[in-house]
């Protein structure tokens, strides 16, 4: 059994979807506000992609486990967009939507940042230092490759954070060792703490770069769109099995749905006062029900 | 007094090459990974036997580090294997977040560690690692004296789940454990019984300790020789024990004294029984080239230095 949410048609309800991605917003700003910390600008810009991700793309198994045979798999890199994979996890059946209240207080299982420490079900890695979720997709990749297992594996990786070194080490192996169930997305905000991306440390071409390390690059021009997400992704995923790993581009806008968020690196990692998040909420009528 | 003798010299590191390569017989989970150095880790056969499970990463030690904790998630138990500076020091964040904290059933295999080295210098020479390693939550460190408990540990490691630190060395050293003498993580063994001292020793230095034992029995000095190959969790029982009986205690590693096992047993000692305690270890400082056996007598990590500081330990009592 999957979990996946179609309609009696077979094709994903956008409605639905748009419907969750709202909830989900609602949840990230909720969360970050109570405990006055967090990151919501890179979370309410991927709300689309994790929504799409786990209740369309992903083939997931009604449990947990840790090893996850026989099922896709998902690993965030930018662990500090917690806020989003809470969310979702929890909206999508992982566990209760109450928990969402535990966001970063003492004795929960929602820590700043994921870990499978505290046994939170859909955590399968810890992720906050930067750089390392790519290397570790990529061996449950090639694990899954030993099992017989045909599932694939997904990752997300902030622009950002493609600065740090283990990255290309990663990519690299990657395509050298032709690991072609693996898709991983980079999420192109443009962002980092310190400001946009090109001026902190100019990247050049993102795409020419994967490109070049011999991966099939798949472009998202329009991030925050639930169906060019679905399309690109079905893009991406048609793209397996031939040899080379798959990157997504994801162009994303932080802060998305959200007036005052957007167009700024500066809500990276600051959470709203109690105007600033009546104003958001107002933007994002509730839809599933708060938790 | 029970003496040992060896009839050969063979490096640790080729006990780990023996013992992965069994696995790879018996284990079909064990996997194994490295970082360009096959033939310095003794992989060589469990790839032949094994190619499909083996994954050379290239001179990428922290990619290397976070695949293994990937290939955890499907049931597999990797083998890293490189050389301890770059399994530790180098990688020191992928291990704490990705492998320790993380909880992965990864096996951290590292030979090339300590002083013995030689002549490569202080570059390679890690005297830091059981240091960074203990101190990792959850990390169960290892750090065997000769081929034959090299081999014995590597199988054993297969069967603990959660992360373990394996460090070995490069130099050939006497095989004088017996050949099927099985390892038991976190079970120290006495070599010798004693009643004057209790030398508690890790690694290439237990041997030394037997051989200072040697002489010191000739002195009228009888000293208790304890095989730490576990040093985290130590046995803190066998130590209090023979502490107990001899009242005074000599550590001796291939370590800084910073950090190492001397550290953990003086810890052990405060907490349950004040003891006079010398360390036989290298003093805060980093190594150079040399011979292993140059080094480890400029070094004071020899029998020499081990029997100097029974002395002292005994005048302290």
């Amino acid at each position: 059994m999957s979990r996946k949410k179609t309609n009696n048609l077979n094709m994903p309800n956008t409605q639905q979807l748009e419907d969750l991605t709202t909830q989900v917003r609602r949840d990230i700003l909720r969360m970050v506000h109570k405990v006055n910390s967090g990151h919501p600008g890179g979370s309410l810009g991927c709300a689309e992609f994790f929504v799409a991700l786990y209740s369309e793309i992903m083939d997931r198994k009604d449990h947990f486990d840790m090893d996850g045979i026989g099922e896709d798999l998902f690993f965030l890199s930018n662990g500090h967009i917690s806020p989003v994979y809470y969310s979702v996890l929890a909206r999508t059946g992982y566990f209760s939507v109450d928990e969402l209240n535990t966001f970063r207080l003492i004795n929960s299982r929602l820590q700043g940042h994921p870990t499978t420490h505290e046994g939170l079900p859909g955590i399968r890695i810890a992720s906050g230092s930067l750089g390392q979720g790519m290397s570790v997709a990529l061996g449950a990749a090639q694990a899954k490759k030993l099992n017989g297992d045909k599932h694939l594996v997904y990752s997300l990786h902030g622009d950002g954070e493609l600065q740090e070194g283990q990255n290309w080490e990663a990519i690299m192996y990657a395509s050298a060792k032709k690991v072609d169930n693996l898709i991983s997305t980079i999420d192109l905000n443009g962002k980092q703490i310190d400001g946009a991306t090109d001026d902190v440390l100019p990247m050049g071409s993102i795409k020419a770069k994967f490109e070049a390390f011999g991966w099939t690059v798949i472009d998202i021009e329009e991030g925050n769109n639930i169906e060019a997400i679905l399309k690109g992704m079905a893009e991406a995923k048609a793209e397996t099995g031939k040899g080379k790993p798959v990157c997504v581009l994801l162009k994303t806008m932080m802060g998305n749905g959200v007036d005052f968020m957007m167009h700024t690196h500066a809500w990276h990692g600051k959470a709203p006062n109690d105007k600033q998040l009546e104003s958001a909420l107002a933007q994002n009528a509730e839809t599933l029900g708060d938790y | 007094m029970k003496t040992y003798t060896y009839t050969e010299k063979k490096d640790t590191r080729s006990g780990f090459g023996a013992g992965l390569t069994e696995l790879g017989r018996t284990n079909p989970n064990v996997v194994a990974l490295c970082a360009d150095l096959i033939g310095s880790l003794k992989m060589d056969q469990f790839i032949k036997e094994n190619p499909e499970r083996f994954f050379q990463v290239g001179i990428a030690e922290a990619n290397m580090m976070g695949i293994a904790a990937g290939l955890t998630i499907g049931g597999k138990i990797p083998f890293t294997g490189t050389f301890a500076n770059f399994s530790t020091g180098r990688v020191y964040d992928q291990i704490r977040q990705s492998i320790a904290y993380s909880g992965k059933n990864v096996k951290i295999c590292a030979s090339h560690a300590g002083l013995t080295l030689g002549e490569d210098g202080a570059t390679h020479q890690i005297l830091e690692d059981i240091g960074l390693m203990k101190m990792l939550p959850g990390m169960t460190v290892i750090n065997t004296c000769d081929y034959n408990q090299t081999k014995a540990a590597t199988i054993a490691i297969a069967d603990h789940e959660g992360p373990v630190y394996l460090r070995f060395g490069r130099p050939a050293v006497p095989v004088f454990t017996p050949e099927n003498q099985k390892f038991e993580i976190g079970k120290a063994l006495k070599l010798t019984e004693g009643t004057d001292v209790t030398i508690v020793a890790t690694g290439h230095l237990v041997w030394e300790a037997l051989e200072a034992s040697k002489v010191l029995h000739e002195k009228g000095i009888s000293a208790e020789v304890i095989n730490i190959h576990t040093i985290k969790p130590l046995d803190e029982k066998a130590i209090l024990e023979s502490v107990a009986k001899t009242r005074c205690v000599v550590t001796a590693e291939e370590h800084n004294f910073l950090g190492g096992l001397g550290e953990s047993v003086a810890r052990t000692l405060a907490l349950h029984n004040p003891t006079p305690q010398e360390f036989v270890a290298t003093n805060d400082t980093f190594g150079e080239s040399g011979t292993p056996a140059q080094l480890m007598e400029k070094y004071g990590l020899n029998s020499a230095s081990i029997i100097e500081k029974v002395q002292t330990v005994i005048g302290r009592k």
